[in-house]
C-alpha cells in the first residue's frame, strides 16, 4: 500500500470513529456547508461544536496550512483525502466558511509573518469569521472599477465609501476589501490595494439585504471615515489586483465544488419530489418527457461529479488539465436545472411563500429555487466565467464586451 | 457514479504515448478530406485498405484481442483511446464494423473455433467481420427482427433482409440475428459468398461504407451461432453497449477536431476590420461547446474504464456517454458550421463532414433519447 493509500485508511477509520452520527448524512462536505463560527455565532448544537472541537485538535479544520497557524501541515492531496473521506459519509467538514475557503490561503501566500500569525490561527479554529468586500453598486462585473478610497494620513488608511453583497457580515468579525488607494492609476487594476478591517472599527455600518428568496445573507457594508493601521495592507500597496485574482480563483473553485453533493442526490431528490406530488409510489413515472427531463438531470449530474473526479486525479498527478475552470459554470447550472424541474414537478404546491396550504419541505424548496437564481451571478457571473475560459483556455482575441 | 470513489479517468504513460502516436499517424494519413476522394471516385472499397494493414502492423487492431488468438491482450480503454483519435479525421476504415461489432461479438459469444477462426486475421487487418442487425422496420430497437430462420434437421434456413450493415460489402464475415422461437433470436455467423446472400452497396451521407445484406434460405449449422441458441437479444445488447462506448470515443475526437478547427478559425477569419473570435457572442458559444467537451470525456473515460473493471455498471455508463456524445457532436458539428459561415455550408470545405457523421453516429446504437429512458429504468423510475 502506497503512503498516501496507507493515509487514507487512517482518516477512514478515524472520521468513521469520530464524526457525530447526527451529522452523517447531512452534508455534501462542501467548503461553504457547516460550521462557520466567529465570535458572533449563535450555534449550539453539541454534536456540531464537539465536531468542530474534534477537527481543531487534529489540524484538520485547515488540514494543509502550516502547524503554526493552526493547520495539520499535510499535504494538499493528503487535504483532498480527509475532505473526501468527510464526504463519502455526508458529515460537514468541522469548519467552513470565506476564511478557510478564500481568504487563509490568500494570506498565506500573499501576506506577512505577522499577519499570518495574527489571523491564521482564528480562522483554523473557527473563532474568527471573515467576509468579501468586493463588490461594489458600480462595480459588478467589472469589478476593478471599485471606488472605496483609502487615504493614507500617517500611520493609518482612511477608508470611505461603499461595498455591496459583502455575504454575512452581520455576522463576521473580520472583512478582507478592495480599495482604491491611487485614483490617478493610469488602468483601474493598478491603484488597487487589499486592506484588512475589524468590522468593529467605528465607522463601520452592516445593513442586509433581503432577497427574492426571502433570506438575507447578503448586506452592504459602508464606511465613514473609517481607520485602520497601515500593517493591515496585504501585500504591496496599488498591486492588489493580483491577490484579488487569485481570492476570486479559489472561490470560483470552491463554488463548483460546494454545488457538487453526493453524486446521484440531485437526481433523487427530484424523482422523490415527483413520486410524491404525481402520486407514484415507485416504479415507472408515467410521463416520459418528465422521465427524459429526470435522466438528462442525472446525467448531467454524473458527468459532473465524474468531471470533478478527473480534474481531481489529474491534478493530484501533477498535470492540472484547463478543466477548472468550467465547474462553476456547469456547478451553477446543474444546480438551476434541479431546481427547476424540482419546481416543475410540484405544481402549485411549489407556489407557497408561507402559512398554511403548504408543507414545509415544499416552502423551503421554493426559497432554495429563488435562492438558486444568484448562483449563476455571485463570484463571477457565468458570462465573466465565459469570457476568462474564452481568453485563457480558448486563447480567443479579446474584443469589445 | 455508484459507491463514493470514482474510476480512474487518467492515461498511463503508455496510453498517452499510444494516443500520441495515433494522433500524429492519423493526422498525416487519414485525413477527413479523404472521404470527399472516396466519394467521387465511386472508389470500390471505401476505405484505404493499405492503410488498415499499416494500423494492424502497429497493433492497434489487435489491442483488445488476446494474445491467445494473436492480439496485445490490452483493454478496451485501450482500443479507445486509437478510437478517439481515428474519430478526430472521421475515418472510413472499419473500426465500427470489426473492432466494435464483430470482434465484441466474438469475444464475448464466439466459440473457441469461431474465435481461432477469425480473431487472429482481424488482428492482421486481413479479416473484416460485422454484425447486420438494423432492418428497415426496426427504427433502432434492437429487439425487433423480421428475419426468420427455418428449422430443417440440424440445419437453420435464414431468410430476411439487413440494412446499413456497415461494411457488408467488403466483410469476410457477417453476424446476423434471425428469430429462432416466437419470443427469441439468435446470432448467426454468415459467409456472405454461400448461396442465397445478395450484397446490395448503400451509400450514405457520412462517409462510412453500408450495404443491404438479402438472406433467401441461407442454410447455417449449429456451429455458426455465436452465442446461444435464442440469446441473441441480451448478447446483442451487450455488444451494442461496448460498440457505443467505442463509438461515443470516436465521436469525442471527432467533436474535439470540429471545435479545434472552429477555434482556428474563428482567430483567423477577419470581419469588421477584427478577428470574428473577438466577438462575445461567438466566444461564449464557443465555450458552450468547450465544457460539454470536457464532460464527454469525462464520461467516455468512465465508461471505457467500465468495460475492463467494473461489468456491472456497464449499461448505465454506455447509455450515459452514448447520450452525452451524441449531443455534445451535434453541437459541436452544428456550432462549426454556423462559425465558419459561408464556407461552412460548402462542399469544399471539410467542416461538413463533421455534421454528416455526426448526425449517423447520433442514430446508431441507440437514439440519446433511447439511452435516457433505459438510464431512468436502471435508476427506478
Amino acid at each position: 500500500m502506497g503512503e498516501l493509500e496507507t493515509f487514507r485508511a487512517e482518516v477512514r477509520a478515524w472520521v468513521r470513529e469520530n464524526a457525530p452520527t447526527s451529522l452523517r448524512g447531512t452534508s455534501g462536505s462542501g467548503p461553504f456547508e457547516g460550521y462557520w463560527g466567529g465570535s458572533k455565532c449563535e450555534e449550539t448544537d453539541p454534536d456540531l461544536l464537539r465536531w468542530r472541537d474534534l477537527g481543531v485538535e487534529k489540524g484538520w479544520t485547515a488540514p494543509s496550512w502550516p502547524k503554526e497557524y493552526g493547520g495539520g501541515g499535510l499535504s494538499h492531496e493528503q487535504e483532498e483525502i480527509i475532505h473526501a473521506e468527510m464526504k463519502a459519509i455526508g458529515v460537514p467538514r468541522p469548519v467552513a466558511g470565506q476564511g478557510l475557503a478564500m481568504f487563509g490561503p490568500v494570506l498565506l501566500k500573499y501576506g506577512n509573518d505577522a499577519q499570518r500569525a495574527r489571523h491564521l490561527p482564528g480562522i483554523a479554529r473557527g473563532e474568527v469569521r471573515w467576509c468579501q468586500g468586493y463588490s461594489e453598486p458600480n462595480a459588478g462585473s467589472d469589478l476593478a472599477n471599485l471606488q472605496l478610497k483609502a487615504e493614507r494620513d500617517g500611520d493609518e488608511f482612511v477608508l470611505n465609501g461603499q461595498k455591496i453583497w459583502t455575504s454575512h457580515a452581520n455576522l463576521s468579525d473580520w472583512i478582507y476589501c478592495l480599495t482604491r488607494t491611487d485614483p490617478n492609476a493610469p488602468k483601474k487594476q493598478m491603484g488597487i490595494s487589499v486592506i484588512l478591517a475589524d468590522l468593529d472599527t467605528p465607522g463601520i455600518t452592516v445593513r442586509r439585504i433581503d432577497l427574492i428568496s426571502g433570506y438575507s445573507p447578503f448586506c452592504e457594508t459602508f464606511f465613514d471615515n473609517v481607520r485602520v493601521p497601515v500593517d493591515q495592507l496585504v501585500g504591496t500597496e496599488n498591486e492588489g489586483w493580483t491577490i484579488a485574482k487569485a481570492i476570486l480563483g479559489h472561490e470560483r473553485s470552491s463554488i463548483g465544488r460546494s454545488i457538487a453533493r453526493q453524486p446521484g442526490s440531485a437526481q433523487q431528490e427530484v424523482v422523490a419530489r415527483a413520486r410524491k406530488h404525481l402520486d407514484v409510489a415507485d416504479g415507472a413515472i408515467p410521463d416520459p418527457l418528465l422521465r427524459d427531463d429526470l435522466a438528462s438531470l442525472g446525467m448531467l449530474e454524473e458527468a459532473f461529479h465524474l468531471t470533478l473526479a478527473r480534474i481531481q486525479q489529474s491534478a493530484a498527478s501533477g498535470t492540472p488539465g484547463p478543466e477548472g475552470s468550467i465547474t462553476k459554470i456547469v456547478g451553477t447550472e446543474l444546480k438551476q436545472k434541479r431546481f427547476e424541474l424540482g419546481m416543475r414537478v410540484a405544481g402549485i404546491q411549489g407556489l407557497g411563500w408561507e402559512g398554511p396550504g403548504f408543507d414545509d419541505d415544499d416552502l423551503q424548496y421554493t426559497r432554495d429555487w429563488l435562492r438558486s437564481r444568484a448562483s449563476t451571478i455571485e463570484g463571477g457571473s457565468s458570462e465573466i466565467q465565459k469570457n476568462i475560459v474564452s481568453k485563457r483556455v480558448l486563447g480567443l482575441p479579446e474584443g469589445k464586451k | 457514479m455508484s459507491g463514493h470513489t470514482a474510476p480512474s479517468l487518467l492515461l498511463n504513460d503508455e496510453q498517452k504515448m499510444l494516443s500520441k502516436t495515433a494522433h500524429e499517424f492519423i493526422r498525416e494519413r487519414g485525413a477527413a478530406a479523404r472521404i470527399r476522394t472516396f466519394r467521387d471516385s465511386n472508389d470500390e472499397v471505401g476505405f484505404s485498405r493499405e492503410l488498415w494493414n499499416e494500423m494492424a502492423e502497429l497493433g492497434w487492431l489487435g489491442l483488445q484481442i488476446p494474445e491467445a488468438y494473436n492480439g496485445l491482450g490490452l483493454g478496451f480503454f485501450d482500443l479507445c483511446v486509437v478510437l478517439e483519435q481515428s474519430g478526430r479525421e472521421l475515418m472510413p476504415e472499419p473500426f465500427v464494423s470489426t473492432l466494435l461489432l464483430g470482434t465484441q461479438a466474438l469475444l464475448l459469444g464466439g466459440t473457441d473455433a469461431q474465435k481461432k477462426a477469425l480473431l487472429p486475421g482481424i488482428s492482421a487487418g486481413e479479416t473484416l467481420v460485422t454484425v447486420g442487425y438494423e432492418e428497415a422496420g426496426s427504427h433502432g430497437d434492437i429487439s425487433k427482427v423480421a428475419t426468420t430462420t427455418r428449422k430443417s434437421a440440424d440445419r437453420f434456413e435464414l431468410s430476411g433482409e439487413k440494412v446499413q450493415v456497415l461494411d457488408g460489402h467488403l466483410s469476410d464475415r457477417i453476424i446476423v440475428s434471425a428469430t429462432t422461437s416466437d419470443s427469441a433470436y439468435t446470432l448467426f455467423l454468415v459467409d456472405p459468398t454461400q448461396s442465397g446472400v445478395a450484397i446490395t452497396r448503400q451509400s450514405r451521407i457520412d462517409g462510412l461504407n453500408a450495404a443491404i445484406v438479402r438472406l433467401e434460405g441461407v442454410s447455417v449449422t449449429v456451429d455458426d451461432i455465436v452465442g446461444e441458441l435464442d440469446g441473441g437479444a441480451s448478447l446483442l445488447q451487450a455488444v451494442c453497449d461496448r460498440a457505443a462506448v467505442g463509438l461515443s470515443a470516436q465521436m469525442l475526437g471527432a467533436s474535439e477536431q470540429a471545435f479545434a478547427d472552429t477555434i482556428e478559425y474563428l482567430k483567423e477569419r477577419e470581419q469588421f476590420g477584427v478577428p470574428i473570435g473577438s466577438f462575445q457572442a461567438l466566444q461564449h458559444r464557443a465555450v458552450s461547446v468547450y465544457t460539454e467537451l470536457a464532460l464527454t470525456r469525462s464520461v467516455v473515460l468512465a465508461a471505457a474504464r467500465a468495460i475492463d473493471e467494473a461489468p456491472d455498471d456497464i449499461a448505465r455508463l454506455a447509455s450515459l456517454a452514448k447520450a452525452t456524445a451524441s449531443e455534445t457532436f451535434m453541437h459541436a458539428a452544428k456550432e462549426a458550421i454556423q462559425m465558419h459561415g459561408g464556407i461552412g455550408v460548402t462542399d469544399e470545405h471539410d467542416i461538413g463532414f463533421y455534421i454528416k457523421r455526426a448526425q449517423a453516429t447520433y442514430m446508431t446504437f441507440g437514439k440519446p433519447s433511447q439511452h435516457r429512458q433505459r438510464w431512468a429504468e436502471l435508476h427506478g423510475y
